[in-house]
């Protein structure tokens, strides 16, 4: 019987193998080349829920004030007199003012540029890039004929902050278009949050991935999911506003890495995918932070 | 006895003042820790330490201790080797920290 069916047998098995292993390439092949942004979001919501199950999902925008009880007492109690309001009045007022031109912030802007602060980064497919607010502001600027705004502090902070106060509530929507250069550039900066770099040899994930509620000296470390939602920031440490370029710079420095320039392709990459993995928690910008 | 000679002979040879680094020596050690630090740029992972040493190499050989110079910049030969190290193990390497 054995060697009756076995040259009829032999062919349709090895049909099977071939069909099965052509399936499984198939399968296979996509999922190990090309980025999965969903289901990279779903893991990394679920690694900081399950580490920390007291904490309220729309309460990790808040950082350190979310993981320790004694720094959150003290921010509540700092929000009646806010540090940052000041830099909400100047917003208010620049992006209101004319251009020479006439023109507007609101002209370069969906709905006038009020509430859309979740929208950013979005990738461009025409100049096949991530634009961030920053970016954006600046790029208003100069078609209107005005000089670009240094992106780390004063007048840009001044700006977000008052475009992020004008989202508050609103949850993060970033979208990645299945556009090969989106998933690059998601990919590049999931790539950058995950390196180690400078002579202390820290990832940006080393702090907010591995160790956030712990202490850096005297800060408290904020987790990584929903960290750029209080952006722009007032830092006492600063004694003034900064910009998420310039988070991004001072985190460089910090582990004693050359920065790179503010709005650097990297650092717009790795905005576009610390923003798209925090999809669905509430902008609270601007924050305050220790 | 040949074991004292050979004693006190490296106990001479360790004593002995290393012979002064020239000017020459220090452009030689510059040049080995200016490429190095450059390659490290074109990786885009240059440590700001390594950067500050070259600046003090430079000081040192402003001020004419080239001894100081030269064993600095061979530091920040050494500093912007480590960093090429780094860029080079991170380039796969940062796939094992991601969340799944």
């Amino acid at each position: 019987m054995r060697f009756v069916l076995a040259p009829v047998l032999a062919p349709v098995l090895a049909l099977i193998s071939a069909a099965l292993a052509a399936g499984v390439i198939a399968q296979a092949a996509p999922a190990a080349d090309k980025p999965d942004p969903a289901a990279d979001a779903k893991a990394f919501r679920n690694y900081f829920v399950t580490k920390f199950p007291s904490v309220k999902l729309e309460d990790f925008v808040n950082g350190p004030y979310s993981m320790n009880e004694d720094m959150r007492k003290q921010w509540v109690e700092k929000e009646e007199f806010p540090p940052y309001d000041f830099a909400l009045d100047a917003g208010k007022e620049m992006f209101a003012k004319p251009f020479k031109n006439g023109k507007t912030y609101a002209d370069c802007f969906e709905n006038g540029g009020i509430g859309v602060r979740q929208n950013f980064p979005y990738f461009d497919a025409q100049k096949g890039e991530v634009v961030t607010l920053e970016l954006a502001i600046n790029r208003c600027r100069e078609a209107n004929g005005e000089a670009p705004l240094s992106y780390v502090k004063d007048d840009m902070a001044s700006l977000t902050a008052y475009m992020a106060y004008t989202s508050r509530g609103k949850p993060f929507d970033i979208k990645i278009p299945d556009d090969p250069r989106a998933l690059a550039a998601y990919e590049n900066g999931k790539r950058y949050f995950y390196t180690r770099r400078g002579q202390l040899n820290f990832s940006c994930a080393s702090c907010h991935v591995q160790s956030p509620g712990q202490r850096l000296r005297a800060e408290i470390l904020a987790p990584a999911l929903g960290i750029l939602n209080a952006m722009p920031i007032y830092r006492s440490e600063w004694a003034g506003m900064g910009t998420i370029s310039r988070r991004f710079i001072t985190c460089n420095s910090q582990t004693r890495a050359v920065p790179e320039e503010a709005q650097s392709e990297d650092y717009r990459d790795l905005e576009y995918y610390l923003s798209y993995v925090s999809n669905g928690l509430p902008i609270s910008g601007p924050g305050a932070r220790p | 006895m040949r074991r004292l000679v050979l004693a006190a002979s490296l106990l001479i040879a360790a004593a002995a003042p290393a012979p002064a680094a020239s000017e020459a020596d220090f452009k030689t050690a510059y040049a080995a820790a200016e490429a190095a630090e450059n390659e490290a740029g074109s990786l885009r992972n240059q440590w700001i330490t390594t950067e500050t040493t070259l600046k003090a190499a430079r000081k040192q050989a402003d001020a004419g201790d080239f001894d100081a110079a030269t064993a600095t910049a061979k530091e920040a030969e050494a500093l912007a080797k480590a960093s090429i190290f780094q860029a080079t193990s991170e380039k796969d390497r940062w796939k094992d920290a991601e969340i799944h």
